[in-house]
This record gives C-alpha cells, sequence and structure tokens, in this order.
C-alpha cells in the first residue's frame, strides 16, 4: 500500500465502518447459528420460552431425521433392552426403532442430480463457451441473447408442458430426467461466465500451438483448457449450488424415487407439527457443504457473481 | 485413457478420412461444439414454450383424458378479467418493490461502508455473503420457527427490543404482517448480491478521480453524489435487473413462508399459477397465464435495458 494518500479513508472511518459492517454480519449470521444449535437440541428445549441460549446438546435430533420409530407395549421394551446408544436415546419415549428414514436416500438423489447436471452443464458449456469465444459464430449475439433470455422463465411455467414432456418419454420422477433438466437451466449461466474466463486467455497461445502442428481439438485441450481451469471450477461451484438448492421444479416434478433433499426436509414430521430438531439437523447437514464452499472458495464465487452480473 | 471415444473413433476411420477430420474446418468445430448446448435449450426450453403457446388456446386438463378442444382466445380474456389475478399481481408488485427497495438501500450502504477498507473487511464481506448461497426453501422452512409466536427467536428479539409480548403478533398468521414476513426474509437472504455488485461498481471507480476532486477541493458530499453515485449507478441497475426477474419468479421462499396465505394475501403470481396448474389442474388456463407473465417479465426487463444502456452511455 501507498504511504499517504488523500483518498485514503482516515482511521477513525475505519472503525466506524468495520463495527457498523460486523454488527450487521452478526445480525445477519444468528437465524443461521439458530439452525445449527436448534439441531443439537432436545425438543423440549427447542420449543422453550424464552428461547434458549444455553442448553445441554443432544444428538436426538439427528437419530430423529435418520430413524423412523414406533411406540412399543410396556413388555416389549422390558424384554429388549437398547443396545446402541441411539437406541437409547430413542426409549425416553418409550419408542423403539423402525428403520431407516427416507432422509438419507434424498441426500444421495441431492449429490447424483447435483454431480450430474453439474458435470454435463460445465463440459457442453466449455465446448460452447470456447466456440463463441473463438470463432465467429452467426448470428452468435443472437444466441447468446437467447441463451439468456431462458432464464426469465418463471419455473412454473416451463413446468406444465415439461411435466407432459416428461410423462410422455417416461423420465417424470428420474434422476435423467432431473439432469437433464437441470443442466438446460444453467448451461445458459455457464456459457455466459465460460466465455468471460475464455476471453481472457490469450489467443496467441493457441495459434502458436497451431503452428507447431497441433490440431485445434489438440490446442483446445491441450492449451485452452489448463489455462481455463479456475474458471471451470468456479462455473462449477454455481452449478452445483444451484442445482443443489432448486425447489420449485423438484417439488412439482419429483415424488418418490428422484426426489431431492430440499422439499423433503419441510417435511420431516415429529409428534404434533414440525419435529424442529430433526429439521434443523437435516438442515444443517444440508447447508454444510455450501457453507464450506463459500467460505474456502470464496475469492472464486464472488469473482464469479460479480463478474457473471457485470459482463451481462 | 486409451480407449476414449476420440481415440477409437480415430483407429475405427480409414487413414483416408482421418486427414479430413484432422483438418476439420473451425466452422465445423464451431458448430459441433454449440450445436449441444443449443439443442438441449431447443428440447428443455423453446420447446416446451412454444408447447404452452399451444395449450394456451385450449381448454386441456392434463389430468382428464377428454377430447381437447380449440377455444382461441377465451383463456386470456378470463385471466385479463380475473380479480383473483390481480390480487395477485398486486402481493407481488408489493413484495417487488419492498424487497428491492430494503437491498439497494442496504446494499449499497454496506458496500460503501466495506469500501472503506477497513482490516478483516474480506472475511466480513464473506460471512454476509453466507445467507444468499444457501437453499431458499430450507431456509424458508426454517423461518417459519424463528417467526412462532411465543417460542420464535424473531418474535422474542423484537420483543425483548419493544417490549410488546412476544404471544400477541404473528408474523406469518396475520394478514397484515405476512408480506412483511416474506419481505425481511427476501431482504435477509438477497442483500448480499446487491452488495457484491455494488462493490464492484465501487472497485471500479479510478483513484485518480477523487484525486482530482481533492484538487479541485471538492467536499467529500460533493465528491459523493457527482463521482461516486453516477459512476456505480450502471451496476446498481443491473443488480435491480437481476432481483427484479428473480423475485417476480420468487417460488419456493413465499410457498416455504407463507405458502400464500393468511387467505391469499401473500399470494404471489408464481403460487397463484401453480395452484391453476397442478391442483385444480386447469392447464389450458395456466398456460395462457404463464404466457401472460412471461411476456410481462420480458417486456419490463427489455424497456429497463434500453433505459440501463443510456445511462451507461452518459
Amino acid at each position: 500500500m501507498s504511504a499517504w494518500s488523500i483518498t485514503e479513508p482516515t482511521s477513525r472511518q475505519k472503525w466506524i465502518a468495520g463495527i457498523l459492517v460486523v454488527l450487521y454480519a452478526v445480525i445477519t449470521i444468528i437465524p443461521l447459528i439458530w439452525i445449527v444449535a436448534t439441531g443439537f437440541k432436545s425438543p423440549a428445549d427447542a420449543i422453550s420460552y424464552p428461547p434458549k441460549v444455553l442448553f445441554e446438546p443432544t444428538l436426538e435430533g439427528y437419530v430423529n431425521l435418520f430413524t423412523t420409530r414406533t411406540r412399543q407395549t410396556e413388555e416389549y421394551l422390558a424384554a429388549n433392552p437398547p443396545q446402541t446408544w441411539y437406541e437409547e436415546i430413542v426409549r425416553q419415549y418409550d419408542m423403539v426403532i423402525a428403520g431407516p428414514s427416507r432422509y438419507g436416500e434424498r441426500f444421495v438423489n441431492s449429490v447424483i442430480i447435483g454431480f450430474g447436471s453439474t458435470f454435463l452443464s460445465v463440459f457442453l458449456g466449455t465446448l460452447a463457451a470456447y466456440a463463441f469465444s473463438r470463432f465467429k459464430v452467426p448470428l452468435s449475439d443472437d444466441l447468446l441473447f437467447f441463451i439468456l433470455s431462458t432464464r426469465m422463465m418463471p419455473p412454473i411455467a416451463v413446468a406444465i408442458p415439461i411435466f407432459l414432456m416428461f410423462r410422455t418419454l417416461g423420465l417424470s420422477d428420474t434422476h435423467l430426467g432431473m439432469i437433464l433438466l437441470y443442466t438446460a437451466v444453467n448451461i445458459s449461466l455457464a456459457v455466459w461466465l465460460l466465455k468471460g474466463f475464455m476471453d481472457e486467455i490469450p489467443r496467441e497461445y493457441e495459434e502458436a500451438a497451431l503452428i507447431d502442428g497441433y490440431t485445434r481439438f489438440q490446442a483446445f485441450r491441450k492449451v485452452v483448457l489448463p489455462q481455463a481451469t479456475t474458471g471451470i471450477v468456479a462455473t462449477a461451484i454455481f452449478c452445483l449450488i444451484f442445482s443443489w438448492n432448486e425447489y420449485a421444479f423438484a417439488v412439482l416434478l419429483t415424488s418418490g424415487t428422484a426426489q431431492t433433499a430440499p422439499p423433503f426436509i419441510p417435511t420431516i414430521i415429529g409428534v404434533g407439527g414440525q419435529d424442529w430438531p430433526a429439521v434443523a439437523a437435516g438442515a444443517t447437514l444440508f447447508l454444510l457443504p455450501v457453507l464450506v464452499f463459500t467460505v474456502f472458495l470464496r475469492k472464486h464465487l464472488l469473482r464469479g457473481i460479480t463478474f457473471g452480473a457485470v459482463r451481462k | 485413457m486409451t480407449d476414449s471415444p476420440i481415440t477409437r473413433v480415430a483407429r475405427a476411420t480409414p487413414p483416408g478420412m482421418a486427414r479430413q477430420v484432422r483438418g476439420l474446418s473451425d466452422r465445423a468445430i464451431a458448430w459441433i461444439f454449440v450445436a449441444p448446448t443449443i439443442f438441449l435449450l431447443l428440447a428443455v426450453n423453446i420447446f416446451p414454450l412454444i408447447w404452452t403457446i399451444r395449450l394456451s388456446f385450449t381448454n386441456f386438463k392434463a389430468n382428464r383424458n377428454r377430447p381437447v378442444e380449440w377455444i382461441g382466445t377465451r383463456n386470456y380474456e378470463r385471466i385479463l378479467t380475473d380479480s383473483d389475478i390481480w390480487l395477485s399481481m398486486q402481493a407481488t408488485a408489493h413484495f417487488l418493490f419492498w424487497t428491492i427497495f430494503f437491498q439497494v438501500l442496504i446494499g449499497f450502504t454496506l458496500a460503501w461502508l466495506i469500501n472503506r477498507k477497513f482490516k478483516g473487511n474480506d472475511l466480513w464481506t464473506t460471512i454476509i455473503v453466507l445467507p444468499m448461497m444457501l437453499s431458499p426453501a430450507v431456509v424458508g422452512n426454517f423461518w417459519t420457527f424463528l417467526y412462532q409466536p411465543q417460542i420464535g427467536l424473531f418474535n422474542y428479539v423484537i420483543s425483548f427490543f419493544t417490549g410488546v409480548d412476544p404471544s400477541s403478533f404473528q408474523m406469518i398468521g396475520d394478514v397484515n404482517l405476512a408480506p412483511w414476513a416474506i419481505v425481511i426474509v427476501d431482504t435477509w437472504m438477497w442483500t448480499p448480491f446487491v452488495m457484491l455488485i455494488c462493490l464492484a461498481g465501487l472497485r471500479s471507480i479510478p483513484e485518480y478521480i477523487y484525486e482530482a476532486a481533492e484538487i479541485d477541493r471538492a467536499s467529500k458530499w460533493r465528491q459523493f453524489w457527482t463521482i461516486t453515485v453516477p459512476m456505480v449507478l450502471p451496476f446498481l441497475m443491473l443488480a435491480v435487473l437481476f432481483r427484479g426477474i428473480e423475485n417476480f419468479k420468487m417460488f419456493d421462499l413465499v410457498v416455504q413462508l407463507t405458502g400464500g396465505g393468511p387467505g391469499s394475501v401473500t399470494e404471489v403470481t408464481s403460487i397463484n399459477l401453480k395452484r391453476e396448474a397442478f391442483e385444480k389442474w386447469r392447464t389450458g388456463y395456466a398456460s395462457a397465464y404463464a404466457i401472460i407473465l412471461f411476456v410481462t417479465v420480458f417486456g419490463l426487463a427489455s424497456i429497463y435495458v434500453k433505459a440501463l444502456n443510456k445511462v451507461k452511455e452518459r
């Protein structure tokens, strides 16, 4: 930093700005902390008044999240003492574990569909972005606008014919159907972002490779792709976060086999309404990967957000 | 990997042809690279859109097997005269206006403060950004817990600072408060987006302009209004465009928070449309509704982009 400049804020200004920003950050993160904390509360602590900040942590929420439970007769309970720590937790309420819940499956579905569609949109997006960046594609401005305008449609508006189309093709409630759908939604953003990253790679590198006897394909694979890795990773994270968080299509087009976690988590119920510790536990596990990504890859992400928006 | 499709194709191709493929023209490569993307968009975006337009002129019901009749523009006439739909347009407009108002106000202020470059601003920026990365459905669902009267954290905090009884008001159950309940959560989630774009705008202003202004002895206040604001304005307008389009489509957050209720005070157009299409199964009618919404967003966005370009040219 330069020694002193007339436009540099004074240290008092910095202090005031810092305090205000930190204050906002603390307020904004409280709901997230509350989600994590509620996951470790007992149902009674979760709904106590006044809301409890200090409590005795328990894994009850997590046990309830992953299991289904039934009530049993006293004779049965007496004859079968609990074997494991999680059975003991359930036993407090005179219940036994009946089997696993569907949360695990839903989580796995989210992983399959998220990664599948991310791979596909980044793969196709990279090819298209390279073509738009390097060659004179006829009508390329129109094509780019066309790609962009697909994002203006409300999901529900496209959902009607897609619902009918999937029903005819047998794609409703399948992983493949959801992967294709999310890919189509993501690809417009992927092409936009990647074209920006590709434009920054100097053409001279490839031209040198072409003169050395590489074909276009080879030049693309061996020269351009390694240079574009950072951009590709940033784009992939965006696509992944979108597919991971998507709700509207998931709730309308899936019901059983291919349902992802977002439509499932709000349906976790216990005795008399939503089982908040279990919901919070499910939400914590589901949100955690995105939180970790955001913190560790913040440089790429923040650049991608502003870059993707500002270029358009 | 020796057996990649490319090598297999290469091996299967006769030598004479291989030369041709090697010399594949740039034009051919361009098309091969763009074609899958275009095909996918046609299949999953454009084809359904055309299908929706077709359906919008019929009385088709997706859950019945009765013959489909062409009914001309009757769906459109019914929608434009339906008072329920105008009510949900109003709910959407209220939601749009206030979320954008608060997000611009808070987002710009935060960006301006962060640009004072105090120590650790990077870390705090990351924390502020967290909510916008998360699933609106999952987070929205949890906010209904925070909004519970009596036991909810939100009500408790409000009562702590104002002295109002925490069980005396219901953010979600009350007709007057429910629209604000969704505005609060949306603002919490998406203010960071506006902030990031403004920050990019602020950082794009070259230092020497301020230095020149200092030398001319322009006051800080004057510098703010004649340099900072006009130079950030195009960025800010872009942020508003994106939030506008996104919030016009808003579905997941509102469904989970209020489900359109109480009554239908927070029934924004997406929810209204979903009811028509997937609960009442009036497919033809809902298709016409979808087209009207799409044309509205597209039209408003185009006018806005024209205005934006004018601002940029200045």
